[in-house]
């Protein structure tokens, strides 16, 4: 494939097509509006099926609809699209529904800032809909890796039977640069597991292996109840103590049994360093800048970029090299990521934000006086 | 050390600035073969209201993908020019519309009135921002003539190519005879002559 001048909205709606999704549900929101625009032309010739939505409730009630009858579907928004999501994504997460959700995030709360960015979402990517559940939170930082978790976000859906979210953001969605796809016989793309027995013996939500039942189409002959209650595996409702345990516990098992493959970041220079930049999305390429400049001036920084911001990636934190004594977590909010490394710093770290929460990207500059600043006594 | 590159085009939401810069970034990226990041910020409405375009060009890998220390700073309004001088290198280059733009601090300056041009020659005040390119491609060493009309050509519209081609070359002809005349006038200031 030959280069190309490619944004990020764009890499992502290529990404979409390649990994096999084939409806699109939406309502138009700054600054993910390039995707929809995008595959509203292009869905339908491949096949597939675009949908403008009256608004984000609609847009998801769509792309569960659409893969319940057996499509890989998609939506994208911005941060207050986003929120209007969360009661469906519910059920998606419950009813086990593969679908993706791109959030390309703006300045918020609310209506906010709608063209300048922000990355105010990440806990609400995790925690946005009540309830206990298991979510998988993609945050790329560059154009070819919006493509390539773009991919892995449909592959994931597929696999686990959940609801993905690629969380974006304004810099990334709208970055364009010079990018070359890889092949299409060269990218893996996962499918469902689909059930061959007979239409009787179907359990849509019977326990497996790997935690994950197969899943047929509505249309297929394969009839079957699907409900936001907490159901039995035949997917109807109940309370019974040991169906309801099962369900929950089956939910989380499933992408714990998968957190290796799951759990995606990066490291830079980190073998001799003593402290260490953990960013994502567009707040790592400013950490990466950091870095360089930092080492020119002899400093041993790292950076540990995360790819997978939830499940969160203890492991990535907890294998930093011994003798790492500091870490700096910038974050385009007031520190949310902040608190999960915290956590699972276990006070082995100094862990020190940086936040900026002006609508422009946070700089090089910005990070390194954050890293050498003293704490006052 | 790399050779790197910042360019700022700024003005006011309408007059095709974001479009200058995907042109921009795919002349040096694309037909010059450099690694470029082009980002953009703008303003909620369609026109007016600000709006800047921002594009690095490097011979190596762009982290950091904003412009912080200009290299060149093409400003279409008063407002863009006053905002944006100040990250402009002090050997950097700045562009000025003319039409707009009539202060501009105490820097040499290449004056030009690229929406004068666009509506006079062109009857199309929309073509300014193809104008500015082709002076641009005169004043700014760094990207070839032949990548920046290759990619102009390329972006617009088929109906409009011809139209594009003069506008770029009325832009391309400003800026030399802005040349020549600094040129025959060492040591004047841009803007003086």
């Amino acid at each position: 494939m030959e280069a190309k001048l490619l944004m990020g909205n764009e890499a992502c709606a290529e990404g979409a097509l390649a990994a096999g999704v084939r409806f699109y549900g939406g309502y138009p929101i700054t600054p993910s509006n390039e995707i929809g625009e995008i595959l509203s032309s292009r869905l339908p010739a491949v096949g597939g099926r675009f949908i403008q939505m009256e608004d984000e409730i609609g847009s998801m009630a769509a792309i569960i609809g659409a893969s319940i009858a057996g499509l890989k579907s998609m939506t994208a928004t911005s941060g207050p699209g986003f929120s209007l999501m969360q009661e469906n994504l519910g059920f998606a997460a419950i009813a086990e529904v593969p679908c993706v959700v791109v959030n390309v995030m703006r300045a918020g709360p609310s209506t906010g800032m709608p063209t300048l960015p922000a990355q105010g979402d990440v806990m609400q990517a995790r925690w946005g809909t009540h309830g206990d559940h298991p979510s998988i939170v993609l945050c790329p930082s560059s154009v070819r890796e919006v493509f390539d978790l773009t991919v892995t976000a449909v592959n994931f859906s597929e696999k686990y039977r959940m609801p993905v979210i690629l969380l974006m953001d304004e810099v990334i969605g709208h970055l364009r640069e010079k990018v070359t796809l890889p092949q299409p016989e060269s990218i893996q793309v996962v499918e469902r597991p689909r059930p061959d027995c007979p239409p009787e013996w179907y359990k849509p939500f019977e326990d497996t292996k790997t935690g994950v039942p197969s899943m047929a189409a509505f249309g297929d002959g394969y009839r079957y109840h699907i409900t936001g209650l907490t159901h039995d595996s035949m997917g109807f409702p109940t309370t019974k103590k040991d169906e309801v345990e099962s369900l929950i516990q089956r939910l989380f098992r499933k992408i714990r049994q998968g957190f290796e493959e799951i759990m995606l970041y990066e490291t830079f220079l980190m073998e001799d360093a003593t402290a260490a930049i953990v960013a994502y999305g567009c707040t790592a390429r400013s950490a990466k800048s950091a870095v360089l400049m930092l080492r020119k001036e002899g400093m041993k920084v790292g950076l540990l970029k995360l790819s997978t911001l939830w499940p969160f990636p203890r492991v990535a934190v907890e294998s930093l090299p011994e003798q790492v004594q500091e870490l700096v977590v910038p974050e385009m909010n007031m520190g949310q990521l902040y608190r999960e490394v915290v956590r699972v710093g276990h006070g082995r770290f100094r862990v020190k934000k940086v936040s900026r929460i002006d609508g422009e990207l946070i700089t090089p500059q910005e990070i390194i006086y954050g890293l050498k600043r003293r704490e006052r006594k | 050390m790399a050779e790197q590159y910042e360019i700022r085009l700024a003005g006011l939401g309408g007059q095709g600035l974001i479009l200058a810069g995907i042109i921009v970034a795919e002349a040096a990226g694309i037909y010059d073969g450099k690694i470029v990041a082009q980002t953009q910020a703008y303003g909620a409405a369609a026109r007016g209201g600000f709006s800047r375009s921002d594009v690095v060009i490097s011979d190596e890998e762009i982290n950091y993908p904003k412009a912080s220390e200009l290299d060149l700073l093409l400003a279409m309004s008063q407002d863009a020019c006053d905002e944006n001088y100040q990250y402009l290198k002090p050997e950097g280059i700045l562009i000025i519309d003319s039409t707009y733009v009539s202060q501009n601090a105490d820097a040499p300056a290449y004056a030009i009135p690229f929406t004068r041009i666009a509506r006079e020659k062109f009857s199309r005040e929309n073509v300014a921002n193809i104008v500015a390119l082709g002076a641009m491609s005169q004043i700014f060493p760094h990207i070839s003539e032949s990548a920046m009309e290759k990619a102009v050509l390329r972006r617009v519209p088929k109906q409009f190519v011809e139209l594009n081609k003069k506008a770029f070359q009325a832009g391309v002809e400003a800026a030399q005879a802005k040349i020549k005349k600094s040129s025959s006038r060492a040591g004047k200031r841009y803007d003086e002559v």
